[in-house]
């Protein structure tokens, strides 16, 4: 089970948290012009790495928080959590 | 029968508690602080199952967790448990246990004949044999296999027993309580860290509970007991015996099961039978230490070959004998650790070591006891059934090849000590690469990947003094990273012979003309003619040699097995053993029962049960309920002997005639609130909701990004700035998800919080054409007229004391308002509403009259919303706004979205106006056409429609627009319906919506 650093309520068990997906798709902006393929990606396409991926989770029986967390899927090592809206 | 082969005055058990058992229905004694397994010993019972495959007769090979043989049914408290071992089963007063794996007796077992047929049974029997014909294998082999395999069988009852979980944090776990473990323990305790310190067995101490040695100025058991009651005096460590840390996860995190109720007759009342341990730990101290190998040879299955660590144990932690003429064959000093304690009991042991010359003060010592030792012997083959007879036995020539002139001598147990072999479970599972290391001939672990260390015998020590030193350094470092108190222990001084070194040599060759098998894994009967076999057939991979000859897959992981199997892998390949690897070592590391891991989350403890204030009003008043959600909600209220159907028929048409009632307490609420609140809104649905005005409702729809409708609802603005949203009971807390995703990564801009308010308010549904003349009665001072509270209007009120919002919005489709009070006063509100309505003949009405009457009006819920449709298939899109952008609008301009025969939803009656329409069925065109019958649309919900009086459904049917007024076909092959219906628009009752505005 992961410990993950909530960046408000400090380390966490992984259990009260729900998987939020990649955290580095951006939604395009409302009312602006996007072509199906920018649209079809933004709502399809996700990557799923094999090592370091950045992505949301969501501290749902916590602080009811997203945070983003940057996560090695092959070996679950976390290297670091920011708030929802960082930049990373 | 007596304990014949009961010791005086040797042991740690209780000879002043006499405990009565039972072993397959005949009745023993033994002494508190035995084992199954001693007690089992001391009675003389010697053969206590059958193999898996062969079924031949087995023993107790070990004392521990690695006896691969001693599985036995057990029962206790009138429960059943399968697979457990007779060698960790603390012996109580009333235990029953019984053999496995044979029929119809331990003695007269049918399956032994697989071991005469055992040329016809080697390696990958089962993926060759049974193939052909296919059906065979479902009607004949399977059933007999499945007979004849398996250690015991799981109860079919309900478990009545308790289990719990508990989370625990710690900065040091140190998994066992040897030597090495109970060093670092009390050097990080004494540090000031906090330890936790978990032993497997009941008794601490490992090794030094049966090593003869001097730790200062004690014995190496005094020593043990005199840290551990120290230890447990310590405000910062947990002391726990009979706990098994089985898994090293990811973080540092450990999974330990501890047997709390296992060594008693009952589980006494609110304490579980098992308690299974999350423990985060800042570091890892994996004391774990080290397993006997066995030797091989042939026959050397046969009951009373046994680990001589084991016959060590036996004698000095039960004061029971394995046997009366016992041989010792070993290929290290550890063997003559277990003559010497024979001999001191009276028993003349006879060594047979596979070295040469060997000298060390040991062997001084067991030659000055005048103990028969024969160097460069071996045990060729036991001799025995049911029990070791005699042994073959001969010299063996320096180049281990080739065997002497073969004696036979007689004896009733053969103890082998092949060395020692680290048990690295737990650092293996934790990531640490394990490393080969030569001079012990066995894996152990190298560089950490977490923060793990290994110490003692676990990582190949095996000398005390170096042990001590080495777990006392470990302890202070590890813990003085924690705490900085440097508060340092230093280790004791050790008396402890030292030894020499073993030989590398594991398995006597076959002496001309003799076949006989031998054995590397006990308990699934894999021999070494089966391994070079698969390699013959061109096996390669250590992890497929495994899986093809099923080498170490038992339930005891091969603890005992898996090292020789390599070395026979290596031996043959021309390989040493590292270039073979060993296979992955996963948790468990023994078996955990499935209860302890499942804990409470059972039946109704899996969920939380969620019940709304007016629960027990529903049950006083015969509600039948249901389960919606997590929520109970009442489904009908019962009169007399009325069935659903026909109650759920009175509650609908007394909403329709009359005024009924409806607890809608489940519905999900969010508090929307914020300066931007109505922005928001209109982003998250479909419709406008900039304009809306203060004290005014509008129903939402609203969709995922790809265009999906997610969930609908009505949101009420409060005030200015504060809007109550309702969602449907099912998408509650997906919904709050999905509105906190926007506001906190997609547009942190908005100045709006959302937060759940479910819980804080009862609601309850007034519905009926005399539902104001009810509310008048209910608010006397407020203006509910259809000017003073229109269709979709909100106003506050005092409801008899209590604060009260009253909304008037309507599922039912019939003149129908909504009141919410404060949760506490909702089971008050509740009672005064059915009081004052009885002069409007106000009835309760649950989920299936509520169901009735939202079809026949065509207003959609979740069987509609199911996941799969858009707005225009369920006729909303007169609520999609062209104007504004929303979440999932972009995805609507998709082409099948937009397909002129796009699938929507429609009414459907049969046309024999009697048939009720399945939910789930088809609709097609023809009802005989070939198969597959292509499929127009499916029925989502039917209902008995109390408006007309005949079965009315509403479905989602392919080019729904144009198809009002044809004919189909409703088909449910599940139910083995075909009914000719008629497609009608899914507003049946009140199109125009007049009721709900009057
Ligand atoms: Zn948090």
């Amino acid at each position: 089970m992961l410990y993950i650093k909530c960046p408000y309520c400090g380390l966490r068990s992984q259990n009260e948290f729900a998987y939020g997906g990649d955290a580095t798709i951006k939604r395009p902006n409302l009312n602006q012009e996007v072509s199906n393929t920018e649209w079809d990606n933004f709502v399809y396409l996700r990557k799923s790495p094999r090592g370091r991926h950045l992505e949301f989770w969501h501290h749902i029986s916590g602080c009811r928080q997203w945070i983003k967390v940057d996560r090695d899927t092959a070996t679950h090592e976390i290297f670091n959590t920011y708030k929802a809206n960082e930049e990373v | 029968m007596s304990q014949n082969y009961r010791l005086e005055n040797v042991g740690l058990i209780n000879r002043e508690k006499k405990i009565s058992f039972k072993f397959n229905k005949k009745k023993y004694y033994g002494y508190e602080g035995d084992t199954l397994a001693s007690a089992l010993i001391a009675n003389g019972v010697h053969l206590v199952g059958r193999s898996f495959k062969y079924h031949r007769p087995r023993g107790f090979f070990g004392a521990g967790v690695d006896e691969p043989y001693a599985i036995v049914q057990l029962y206790r408290n009138n429960e059943t448990d399968p697979n457990v071992r007779a060698t960790e089963q603390e012996l109580f007063e009333g235990l029953e246990a019984e053999s496995v794996n044979c029929w119809p007796n331990v003695n007269f077992d049918i399956g032994a004949i697989n071991n005469f047929l055992r040329m016809f049974f080697p390696a990958g029997f089962y993926y060759k044999t049974f193939m052909w014909p296919r059906s065979f294998w479902y009607k004949i082999y399977e059933p007999i296999i499945r007979k004849a395999a398996g250690f015991g069988k799981a109860s079919i009852k309900h478990d009545k027993e308790r289990y719990e979980h508990k989370y625990e944090y710690c900065d040091i776990l140190v998994t066992g309580s040897g030597p090495s473990g109970l060093a670092s323990a009390y050097a990080a305790a004494k540090n000031g860290a906090k330890v936790i310190i978990a032993e497997e067995k009941s008794r601490y101490g490992g090794s030094l509970l049966t090593s003869d040695v001097n730790i200062g100025n004690q014995s190496g058991l005094q020593w043990a007991e005199k840290i551990i009651t120290e230890l447990k005096t310590m405000p910062n460590v947990i002391v726990k015996n009979r706990s098994q840390v089985f898994g090293y996860y990811d973080h540092n995190m450990l999974v330990m099961s501890e047997r709390v109720s296992d060594h008693l007759p009952n589980t006494e009342k609110y304490t579980p039978k098992q308690r299974l341990w999350y423990i985060r730990a800042k570091e890892v101290v994996i004391s774990s230490g080290s397993i006997e190998r066995p030797l091989v040879f042939g026959n050397n299955d046969t009951p009373g070959v046994m680990l001589s660590s084991a016959a060590k144990d036996y004698i000095k932690l039960y004061g029971v004998l394995p046997g009366k003429k016992p041989i010792i064959f070993t290929n290290n000093d550890s063997g003559y650790e277990t003559a010497i304690a024979f001999e001191k009991n009276g028993i003349d042991p006879i060594v047979l070591d596979t070295r040469r010359n060997p000298k060390s003060a040991i062997i001084t010592e067991a030659q000055n006891l005048n103990i028969n030792i024969k160097f460069s012997y071996v045990v060729v083959a036991a001799k025995g059934y049911k029990k070791v007879r005699s042994a073959d036995i001969a010299e063996i020539s320096d180049d281990k090849k080739t065997l002497g002139k073969i004696e036979n001598i007689t004896c009733d147990c053969i103890c082998v000590s092949g060395f020692w072999t680290p048990t690295i479970h737990l650092a293996s599972q934790s990531g640490n690469k394990t490393v080969f290391k030569k001079e012990i001939d066995a894996f152990i672990p190298s560089k950490p990947k977490q923060n793990e260390t290994t110490v003692g015998s676990a990582k190949g020590i095996f000398t005390l003094k170096e042990t001590l030193n080495d777990a006392f350094e470990n302890g202070f470092n590890l813990s003085n990273k924690i705490t900085n108190k440097n508060i340092r222990q230093s280790a004791p001084s050790v008396v402890e012979k030292i030894t020499s070194s073993h030989d590398k040599f594991w398995c006597v060759p076959l002496p001309k003309g003799k076949n006989y098998k031998r054995f590397l894994d006990f308990q699934n009967d894999v021999a070494v003619s089966d391994i070079e076999l698969a390699l013959r057939e061109g096996f390669r991979s250590i992890e497929h040699v495994k899986r093809y000859t099923t080498l170490g897959m038992a339930t005891d992981q091969g603890k005992t097995s898996n090292l020789n199997g390599l070395q026979l892998v290596s031996e043959v390949e021309k390989k040493v053993v590292p270039q073979v690897g060993h296979t992955t070592f996963r948790p468990p590391y023994t078996p955990v029962t499935i209860g302890a891991i499942v804990g409470r989350e059972i039946g109704k403890h899996s969920k939380p049960t969620r019940k709304s204030p007016m629960h027990s009003w529903h049950e006083k008043n015969n509600a039948v309920f249901v389960d919606a959600g997590v929520w109970l909600r009442p489904r009908y209220y019962k009169q007399g002997n009325e069935s659903l159907f026909q109650a759920s028929k009175r509650e609908a048409k007394n909403v329709r005639q009359n005024v009924g009632l409806c607890d809608v307490t489940t519905l999900g609420k969010i508090d929307v609130k914020g300066p931007d609140s109505a922005e928001f809104l209109n982003r998250v649905y479909t419709n406008a909701w900039l304009k809306l005005p203060i004290g005014k409702a509008r129903y939402g729809v609203m969709l995922r990004e790809d265009g999906i409708v997610m969930d609908d609802g009505t949101t009420t603005r409060i005030s200015e700035n504060h809007y109550h949203m309702t969602t449907t009971t099912a998408q509650a807390a997906n919904v709050l998800s999905h509105l906190e995703y926007y506001l906190q990564i997609v547009w942190p801009e908005l100045n709006v919080n959302v937060v759940s308010s479910t819980e804080q308010w009862a609601g309850a549904a007034i519905a009926g054409p005399k539902s104001r003349k009810l509310l008048e009665k209910l608010f006397p001072d407020k203006d509910v007229s259809n000017e003073g509270l229109p269709f979709m209007g909100y106003t506050e009120g005092n409801f008899f004391g209590c604060n009260a919002r009253i909304f008037r919005i309507s599922f039912s489709g019939e003149l129908a308002y909504e009141v919410n009070v404060e949760s506490n006063n909702g089971y008050f509100m509740w009672e005064k509403i059915m009081e004052v309505g009885k002069e409007f003949n106000i009835q309760p009405y649950g989920t299936e009259a509520l169901s009735t009457l939202r079809i026949e009006m065509g207003h959609v819920a979740g069987s509609e919303l199911d996941g799969r449709t858009i707005p225009f298939d369920n006729s909303l899109e007169g609520l999609v706004s062209k104007k504004k952008d929303f979440i999932g609008k972009r995805s609507l301009e998709k082409t099948a979205y937009t397909a002129p025969d796009r699938q929507k939803l429609v009414g459907v009656v049969p046309l024999d106006k009697k048939t009720s329409i399945p939910e789930g069925s088809y609709l097609v065109k023809d009802a005989n056409a070939k198969l597959p019958n292509p499929k127009l649309g499916h029925v989502s919900a039917s209902c008995w429609s109390v408006e007309y009086d005949n079965p009315f459904s509403l479905a989602i049917l392919k080019d729904g627009k144009n198809m009002i007024g044809k004919k189909l076909f409703a088909l449910s092959p599940l139910k083995n319906k075909k009914i000719p219906v008629k497609i009608v628009s899914s507003h049946y009752v009140d199109p125009e919506g007049k009721r709900v505005r009057s």
